[in-house]
C-alpha cells in the first residue's frame, strides 16, 4: 500500500542524479529489496511503470534485485539462505546465527546514456 | 552506456528526519515506543488503560494516527495527558515529518515518554522510522497465530510482542504457544508479553516493561 510512496521517492532520486549530469538521461534503476523489507515487488513495479508512463523519465526501466533473508553462522561462518524459517546453520547444525541480510530497501545504481 | 552507482536507501529522507527526532529525543530523555499492529488489536484500549494507570503529572503524551477521524484522541484525552490526533487522510502508516510537524508545539523538555500509536496495518509502518528507541508489535488472540510467518517484517523488526485480548483464549482457536514459537522463528530474541485489557490480566508486567526502558 505504500509502494506508490516508496516509487515516488525512487523517482526522486533518479531526478537529482541527472540534474548533476547534463544532457544525460537514465534508462535503469537497479534496487535491492529483501523479502523481510514489508515491500510488494509486484505492487512496487506497478506503481513505478504508472509513475514513469507519460512523464519526462520514460522509458525508465526498474530492476528489482531481490534479496533472501540470510544468516551468519556464529559458530563456523556460513551464510546461509533462510528457508521456512529455519534458523539453524544448514553446514554444522548449530543455532548460533545472526541477521545477515533480507532488510534491504536501496537503489543500488542508475544506467545512464551520456551524450 | 555508462553505470552510476547510488547506494542510497529509499527512505533516505525519512530517515534523515528520524535521526534528526532520535537525537530529539535523547536531549530531552525521553523513552519513545512506537506500536504497531492489526486495525482492531486493541492499540487505543491498551492505551487507554496505560493512561489510567499513570499518575498526575507522568510526562508522557501520545500521538496517535488514523486515516481519517480523531475519535481515538478523544478516547485518550479524558485521562488529563497530551494526546494529538495525526490524520492521514489516506496514507497507510506514519512517517517521520508527520511526527516532526505534530511535535511542533510541544515543549519536549517536559516530556518523559512518547507513544506512538501508529495506523492500523501490520505492512506499512514497518519501513518507516520514526526516531523510536522501540517498536513494539500487537497481536490479537481474534487473529491467526501464524500471522509472524505471514508478516515478517514487523515481528523482524519489533523488540517486543505484546499478546492481546488473552481473556478471549477460552473463545477462540488461537494457539497462544503456537503464536510465540512463530515471533520467534522470525525473531528469536523477540520479548513477548500476554496481556488484556478488559480483565487488566499481564498489565503489570507491560507498564514494567515500560518503566524499565524508561529508566534506561
Amino acid at each position: 500500500m505504500h509502494e506508490l510512496g516508496l516509487a515516488t521517492n525512487i523517482l526522486e532520486t533518479v531526478r537529482t542524479e541527472m540534474a548533476r549530469r547534463d544532457g544525460a538521461h537514465a534508462v535503469k534503476v537497479e534496487l535491492r529489496v529483501g523479502e523481510l523489507s514489508a515491500v510488494d515487488k509486484d505492487s512496487l513495479q506497478f506503481c513505478f511503470e504508472s509513475l514513469v508512463k507519460g512523464s519526462d523519465l520514460e522509458p525508465l526501466e526498474l530492476c528489482i534485485d531481490w534479496r533472501p533473508h540470510t544468516r551468519r553462522c556464529q559458530a563456523c561462518g556460513d551464510l546461509f539462505e533462510v528457508v521456512d524459517y529455519n534458523l539453524v546453520c544448514p553446514h554444522c547444525a548449530s543455532t548460533d546465527t545472526q541477521f545477515a541480510g533480507g532488510d534491504e530497501l536501496e537503489i543500488a545504481y542508475l544506467e545512464i546514456e551520456e551524450p | 552506456m555508462s553505470r552510476v552507482t547510488v547506494e542510497k536507501k529509499v527512505l533516505s529522507e525519512n530517515d534523515r528526519i528520524a535521526a534528526e527526532l532520535r537525537e530529539r529525543y535523547r536531549q530531552n530523555g525521553m523513552l519513545v515506543v512506537n506500536l504497531i499492529s492489526s486495525p482492531g488489536s486493541g492499540k487505543t484500549t491498551l492505551l487507554e488503560r496505560t493512561l489510567e494507570s499513570f499518575a498526575p503529572g507522568t510526562k508522557v503524551a501520545v500521538l496517535t494516527g488514523d486515516i481519517q477521524t480523531d475519535n481515538d484522541a478523544r478516547r485518550l484525552a479524558r485521562f488529563g495527558f497530551p494526546v494529538k490526533q495525526i490524520t492521514t487522510g489516506g496514507a497507510c502508516h506514519l512517517d517521520a515529518r508527520m511526527i516532526e510537524k505534530a511535535l511542533d508545539d510541544w515543549d519536549l523538555a517536559n516530556l518523559d515518554m512518547l507513544i506512538i500509536e501508529n495506523v492500523g496495518n501490520l505492512v506499512c509502518p514497518t519501513s518507516y522510522d520514526l526516531g523510536e528507541e522501540a517498536k513494539i508489535v500487537l497481536l490479537s488472540v481474534t487473529e491467526g497465530d501464524d500471522k509472524p510467518l505471514k508478516y515478517p517484517g514487523i515481528f523482524h523488526r519489533a523488540e517486543l510482542m505484546l499478546l492481546t485480548k488473552i481473556d478471549l483464549l477460552p473463545y477462540v482457536p488461537f494457539d497462544a504457544a503456537a503464536a510465540r514459537e512463530n515471533a520467534r522463528k522470525v525473531h528469536p530474541a523477540m520479548e513477548i508479553l500476554e496481556v488484556s485489557s478488559t480483565t487488566g490480566a499481564g498489565l503489570d508486567k507491560w507498564l514494567g516493561w515500560l518503566a524499565a526502558r524508561r529508566s534506561r
